[in-house]
């Protein structure tokens, strides 16, 4: 028994000694980061590898609410980065100056369109469409044709088809809202009015919407219209068993209806690894995270030069025309906008 | 030599007595209260009201705030209220059937009233809706206009329901766990003076009852007071909670000062809950003594129809929801072959299978047996801590001083205030290290902790101090008066904190007061992974998660309930 102790405790002794000795302990740099953020564990591996890195992820709710975390953390920080604050919520993350200004190298591969932050605090390095995403089947066995404007979907044909999140507690729901602001301006509560009439339908957030409202989902639902993403298709198809030669859904991409959404990392300010997080920047523009992303995430690359998957290029639709609304314009007035909306459902 | 044993043992007792009473009763009392005071300290009053001083400021007193929160506090008020009621015409009669009576399939049925507890909302919406959707079973027997199932009113029905669900196993343990403890003697007697089934229960059972009948009404009330994801997920965005509206002017609608103003109506309406309840248990002391088993099979026309009726509703409400959950995990729908209203099902082990895959080489891939495992883990740290920080306190409040009358009704304010500005303070106070796993017992813990007191309080207090003093009196040692008098009594109501206390871990109470750690995924986190993206795949995973954790937490209450120890009688 005696022995056995001492054989553990020299062991335990010499492995103690030799670890330091063979090798720097890794830097751990600290990534916060929305409930929705997901990566591949190689290209992880490799940043790791090249750095001599350990990156560590803290997930803490939805955007709005990691958001929010780090203002309220601004003095004493989470994390050394942010990563996850969209275009909706922009302006907030900039006027509470959580970030540092960081002019990265890798920001030459980006498209301009997506650098909404001439500061360079936030960068963007992801986007999708919100869509309204359709199944394929009721429209072809209704022999309905595919409503093409927001104008459309007031029609007495599009009766109790579509169903949509509440603005005031899901991303995509206030995208969709945005999209409605941007192309009837202030008339956009007697559309939503009229929508309502029409019989859509409003749910809380976007599982609800899609796996238990949307018709065409594994939910079977009772509306054959829902608020989703453009990507929502290609998911369709990648996440089936066996894959179908289709996807059983489309996206509806015509001029205003989809709204855009860029993500952006900054460095938060007073962080104590500065360089290194410069470094993990960098990599998540570079080529490898962005082609990395699409599959993971369901987003598409903002790196001009990142290739996408397979199932993105046949299945995902990129609308032509976005709704415009500038990112000043959505901070300013988004409140009164979500809380008018509220009013006028009621 | 017994003899000598005897008195010796005699005289250790005395010699103790005398110790304890020369020992301040007072310090005594501290010493019970300091670990769950220092737990409450540190992790509730203290980042509550660092958020609290941060987030407070007079610009919210405006009208139309007020006005907010008046239309507020009465919705949910009366949702509360109705739900409560709803759930004791449902838990009343279950409390009975599982305490009087044996049956086949008992601890099975048992068990399953307690899943629903710890089953993420997301997953109850989307069963609720397999079951009273427009293509569910419910439709189909008894078909609705597409108008009333997208009203109000369906809506405020599926909330009342969902409620029911959730918290009828907070009576039938509570309230079961008290009858069962009953001396069938004294319903006996008044029958053979002659009173009818309602006469007993007026006269004998319910005002025996009345301690375990407000604790748990407490308790169910406070959970539907509180109620946050059921408003948002079945209320179609019709309704709101104090609760809901909080967690819209943290998160959504910036407001922290009308925030803070909200939860501190919750906090004063949770803190008036609490002290009526304390005041009302503080007049009545039952005392029971420790019984075995009095539950026997129905014999009578009466009780045959009694425990078939309520083994139906109990079936339909409990059953039928929660299998939807197992037939779409094996489901596969033929999208290429699916026509609308007919759509054609597969059977598919396919979403199993695929659970352990890592298909995308995700960092954040979830092996099912380590997803499992983390839940297990994390839930009996939190039954350990919470039953050692929870036994002291109810000790203590078992024979209330003026110091138990002023803590008692604070025991309660977690599960009054707001997760999400707990959360924020939380962030404040803790900062980074809110990222070590040891943070999600601890936050369980919150949660489990007036539970587990309220469980054992009632049971405390009901035994008799003389059946202890005759216990010493024939020279019985402390510990073995505790062996024999306090642990029969306590040995039941232990099981059920700890079921209580398992669940709330399991389900995840709590966890918004956290910053997740990829590294220790739970179920419930799996699950809400697979739910935020589109696909087939996707939802039958979470479906087949959703299945793993039920089976799990079923089997695993099924053994805590099989957990005898000797003399603690049948549970």
């Amino acid at each position: 028994m005696k022995s056995t102790f001492y054989f553990l405790l020299f062991t335990f002794l010499i492995t103690s000694c030799a670890t330091p000795a063979t090798s720097v302990a890794p830097q751990t740099i600290t990534v916060l980061t929305h409930d929705s953020f997901a990566i591949g564990e190689e290209t992880i591996k490799a940043f790791e590898a090249d750095n001599n890195a350990k990156v560590v992820f803290l997930q803490s709710g939805d955007a709005g609410a990691v958001l929010n975390q780090a203002i309220l953390t601004k003095d004493a920080p989470l994390a050394d980065i942010l990563f996850g604050v969209d275009n909706t919520f922009l302006s907030r993350a900039l006027d509470a100056d959580i970030f540092e200004t960081y002019q990265s190298p890798m920001l030459t591969e980006i498209a301009d369109e997506f650098k909404l932050d001439s500061s360079n605090r936030a960068l963007p390095v992801d986007y999708g469409d919100v869509c309204i995403n359709y199944d394929k089947n009721y429209f072809a066995e209704k022999d309905l044709v595919v409503p093409q404007s927001f104008e459309d979907l007031a029609k007495p044909e599009y009766k109790d088809l579509l169903v949509v999140e509440n603005p005031a507690t899901s991303s995509p729901g206030l995208a969709f809202l945005l999209a409605t602001r941007a192309h009837f301006g202030d008339d956009y509560l007697t559309y939503w009015k009229s929508l309502k009439a029409n019989g859509a339908v409003v749910v809380d957030g976007w599982e609800t919407a899609y796996y238990t409202n949307f018709s065409a989902s594994s939910g079977k639902g009772d509306q054959p219209m829902v608020v989703s993403y453009a990507s929502s298709p290609a998911a369709e198809v990648f996440f089936a068993s066996p894959p179908p030669a289709e996807s059983p859904t489309a996206s509806i991409v015509a001029k205003d209806m989809c709204f855009r959404q860029i993500e952006f990392v900054g460095i938060l300010k007073n962080t104590q690894n500065k360089l290194l997080a410069q470094k993990f920047v960098d990599f998540m523009l570079s080529q490898k995270f962005q082609e990395d992303m699409p599959l993971n995430m369901f987003v598409y690359p903002t790196n001009k030069n990142a290739k996408l998957p397979d199932v993105f290029v046949k299945f995902a639709q990129i609308p032509e025309n976005p709704a415009a609304l500038s990112y000043s314009e959505i901070a300013t007035n988004r409140d009164t906008w979500i809380e008018a909306w509220t009013q006028a459902m009621k | 030599m017994q003899n000598k044993n005897l008195n010796h043992g005699g005289t250790e007792t005395r010699r103790k007595s005398i110790l304890r009473a020369s020992v301040s009763p007072w310090f005594f009392r501290v010493l019970l209260w300091l670990a769950p005071i220092l737990f409450l300290l540190s992790f509730f009053f203290l980042p509550l009201s660092r958020i609290m001083i941060l987030a407070f400021n007079t610009s919210a007193f405006t009208k139309t705030n007020f006005q907010l929160i008046l239309s507020t506090l009465s919705f949910t008020f009366y949702q509360a209220t109705l739900s409560t009621i709803l759930t004791f015409v449902l838990g009343l009669p279950s409390a009975v059937l599982f305490s009087r009576f044996n049956f086949r399939g008992k601890p099975l049925l048992r068990a399953l009233t307690a899943v629903p507890f710890m089953l993420p909302t997301v997953v109850v919406a989307s069963s609720f809706n397999a079951l009273f959707g427009n293509h569910g079973l419910f439709s189909f027997l008894f078909p609705l206009s597409p108008e009333f199932t997208t009203s109000k009113t369906f809506y405020f029905l599926l909330i009342l329901l969902a409620h029911i669900f959730y918290n009828t196993t907070i009576v039938i343990r509570i309230v079961g766990n008290a009858l069962s403890r009953f001396d069938p003697k004294l319903e006996a007697a008044a029958r053979s003076l002659g009173a009818d089934t309602f006469h007993v229960w007026k006269n004998i059972t319910l005002p025996l009852l009345r301690p375990s009948l407000l604790a748990a009404a407490l308790l169910v009330f406070m959970f539907d007071f509180t109620s946050f994801g059921v408003i948002l997920l079945l209320g179609g965005s019709n309704f709101s909670t104090l609760e809901v509206e909080i967690y819209l002017r943290v998160l959504k609608l910036p407001n922290l000062p009308l925030a803070a103003l909200l939860s501190i109506v919750q906090l004063i309406f949770t803190l008036i809950f609490s002290i009526l309840y304390t005041r009302t248990i503080n007049q009545i002391t039952t005392q029971t003594a420790p019984r075995f088993s009095i539950s026997k099979p129905p014999k009578s026309f009466r009780e045959r129809t009694f425990v078939f009726t309520v083994y139906c509703l109990l079936f339909t409400f409990f059953l039928l929801p929660l299998l939807s959950l197992p037939i779409r995990s094996f489901t596969r729908l033929e999208a290429d072959r699916g026509q609308r209203g007919e759509v054609q099902y597969g059977f598919t082990t396919d979403y199993y299978k695929e659970l352990f895959i890592n298909r995308r080489g995700s960092l954040f891939y979830v092996p099912p047996i380590q997803a499992a495992a983390n839940s297990l883990g994390y839930a009996s740290l939190t039954v350990l801590l919470s039953l050692a920080l929870g036994y002291p306190a109810a000790y203590a409040l078992a024979k209330p001083t003026r110091l138990e009358k002023f803590l008692d009704p604070l025991i309660m304010l977690p599960l009054g205030a707001s997760a999400v500005m707990l959360g924020l303070g939380f962030i404040i106070s803790f900062g980074r290290s809110l990222a070590s796993p040891w943070f999600v017992p601890i936050a369980h813990t919150l949660v489990a902790l007036p539970f587990v007191i309220r469980t054992l309080q009632p049971a405390l207090a009901s035994i008799p101090e003389r059946l202890r003093q005759a216990a010493s009196t024939l020279g019985a040692s402390p510990f073995r008066v505790w062996q024999t008098v306090d642990f029969p009594i306590l040995s039941r109501a232990t099981l059920s904190a700890a079921t209580f206390a398992f669940t709330v871990s399991l389900g995840e109470f709590g966890a918004t007061l956290l910053l997740t750690r990829p590294e220790y995924p739970t179920i419930p986190i799996a699950i809400q992974r697979f739910l935020s993206q589109p696909g087939g795949l996707n939802f039958g995973q979470a479906m087949a998660m959703a299945t793993l954790l039920m089976l799990l937490t079923t089997l695993a209450i099924l053994i805590i309930e099989k957990l005898r120890l000797p003399n603690s009688g049948e549970f």
